[in-house]
């Protein structure tokens, strides 16, 4: 088997390779083309990320309040209907179920679709983290709150909350990296992020073993860049005296 | 809100010519590829855990680099790939079992090792002194024991498994949601019929977590 690199230098319409892998005036290499995707890829990825910190977050706080049992329970079945249905089903879910309930969705691009689809299933397992995290934690931080006077509201604002999602940095970090992994299935309804083109530029130039290598790669980068961010966020946020300050990282 | 679903298309005659033959494939990807996985990833584990350079460094590798990579592009990987290694055509069904049995073998290796890692070191010792060879030692004390901590853990990662299986979609390859979706757009009713893949897909999944959770508390009460 030999290579032929020169694939991402090729313009995607003329297939001609061009004196720059970038193309100009308009035209498209294929190397334009794979950045893009890498673009897309992350811009799902971020996006999602966001939706399901804010919501897991929200949810996996619910879920560990005292006295009000229904909450609790409204919260437990969030999280068993987002982790018990596979991704790529709800984005089709997501795609074209939700649309046909709620006409006024049917403009919404399907980007926007698979971002709440990628965000909603992350949230059921960060609210899964956030819930552990909270229990972890002592039972004597709660009455400390407590007993200086503090409201519910309160005792998790200041005393709860900034202790819990310190701790749970690590698994965080893993569930951001499964992120950026599960955006790959937005190529099941078109998005034009990295598998999607993976998939197409493999049909056009018969080269797939390159431009799986290409984008495999970026993949995995990508995963790196996410950790070195986070294992710097875990050392910053360290509470000191609780968590050994070992070397840190993974 | 225009909740106007159509269920009359819906009938048995549907579920057995379009569903059946691809919820089968799934359940047998996931049984076959729990049992591969299991497997070469016990192989793993113990490569990783031989403390020889050589054994460890390569299953490190192998195992960090798959479960850094999407398994949507192993999919493919394993897709385009197999049929150049042995020369000739292979089905996207069969394609699929290799690569889920590769991937799945790097996350059960990781729960391997934990459990291995959890079995008291005495017991080690135990089995070496009655003249347990390592093979032995790890055959008759430490495996099973491992397995048996393990077991939720691992029949969770079961059921990720065969969520996961959805994703042969990726290949054309005819498992349950592929049923769901030829149906669907034969009868003209695509909504109807992916909401009743994720109905379907939750009641499956959720009984076995329910299965899994039961087995947990009775494992932990014996414990």
């Amino acid at each position: 088997m030999s290579w032929d690199w020169q694939v991402f230098c090729q313009d995607t319409i003329t297939q001609e390779v061009g004196q720059s892998c970038f193309g100009k005036n308009g035209d498209t290499t294929y190397l334009d083309w794979m950045l893009s995707a890498w673009g897309w890829t992350v811009s799902v990825s971020l996006l999602s990320l966001l939706i399901a910190l804010i919501l897991g977050s929200l949810i996996g706080t619910l879920r560990t309040l005292p006295d009000r049992p229904w909450i609790v329970r409204l919260g437990n079945a969030w999280v068993e209907l987002f982790r018990n249905i596979p991704l790529l089903v709800q984005v089709f879910v997501w795609y074209h179920v939700i649309p046909s309930i709620f006409p006024a969705l049917k403009r919404v691009d399907g980007f926007i679709l698979v971002v709440f689809a990628i965000g909603l299933f992350t949230s059921a397992r960060i609210a899964e983290q956030v819930r552990s995290g909270i229990q972890a934690l002592p039972r004597g931080q709660r009455y400390a709150g407590m007993a200086v006077g503090f409201t519910t509201f309160q005792t998790y604002r200041y005393v709860l909350l900034p202790m819990a999602f310190r701790i749970i940095i690590p698994p965080l970090t893993s569930e951001t990296m499964n992120v950026f992994k599960n955006s790959s299935v937005a190529f099941a309804v078109s998005v034009a992020e990295l598998t999607m083109f993976a998939m197409q530029a493999q049909e056009e130039t018969a080269r797939g073993v390159e431009v799986y290598l290409a984008v495999t790669a970026l993949y995995v980068f990508s995963a790196f860049v996410v950790n070195r961010i986070m294992t710097f966020i875990e050392k910053r946020s360290r509470v000191p005296g609780m968590i050994a300050a070992s070397g840190g990282g993974h | 809100m225009n909740l106007a679903l159509d269920w009359s298309f819906f009938s048995w005659d549907l579920f057995s010519n379009y569903v059946w033959k691809g919820l089968k494939y799934s359940v047998m990807l996931t049984v076959i590829a729990t049992i591969g996985g299991i497997f070469f990833g016990t192989l793993l584990a113990l490569m990783r855990l031989s403390g020889k350079k050589w054994l460890d460094l390569p299953a490190t590798i192998y195992v960090n680099g798959m479960r850094s990579i999407p398994l949507v592009m192993m999919i493919l990987w394993f897709f385009l790939l197999m049929p150049m290694l042995i020369g000739r055509p292979i089905g996207a069904e069969t394609s699929a079992v290799v690569t889920f049995i590769a991937f799945e073998a790097a996350y059960f290796s990781e729960i391997m090792r934990a459990g291995i890692q959890s079995i008291p070191r005495g017991q080690v010792f135990a089995g070496q002194a009655v003249g347990m060879t390592y093979s032995q030692n790890m055959r008759l004390v430490v495996l099973p024991q491992a397995f048996r901590n393990m077991l939720p853990v691992l029949l969770t990662q079961t059921i990720i498994l065969f969520q996961d299986t959805s994703l042969v979609y990726a290949i054309g390859a005819y498992d349950m949601l592929k049923g769901f979706d030829i149906a669907g757009k034969n009868y003209g009713r695509p909504v109807e019929s992916y909401l009743t893949a994720a109905v379907t897909y939750f009641v499956l999944c959720y009984a076995l977590s329910w299965f899994v959770k039961r087995l947990h508390k009775k494992i932990a009460i014996i414990r």
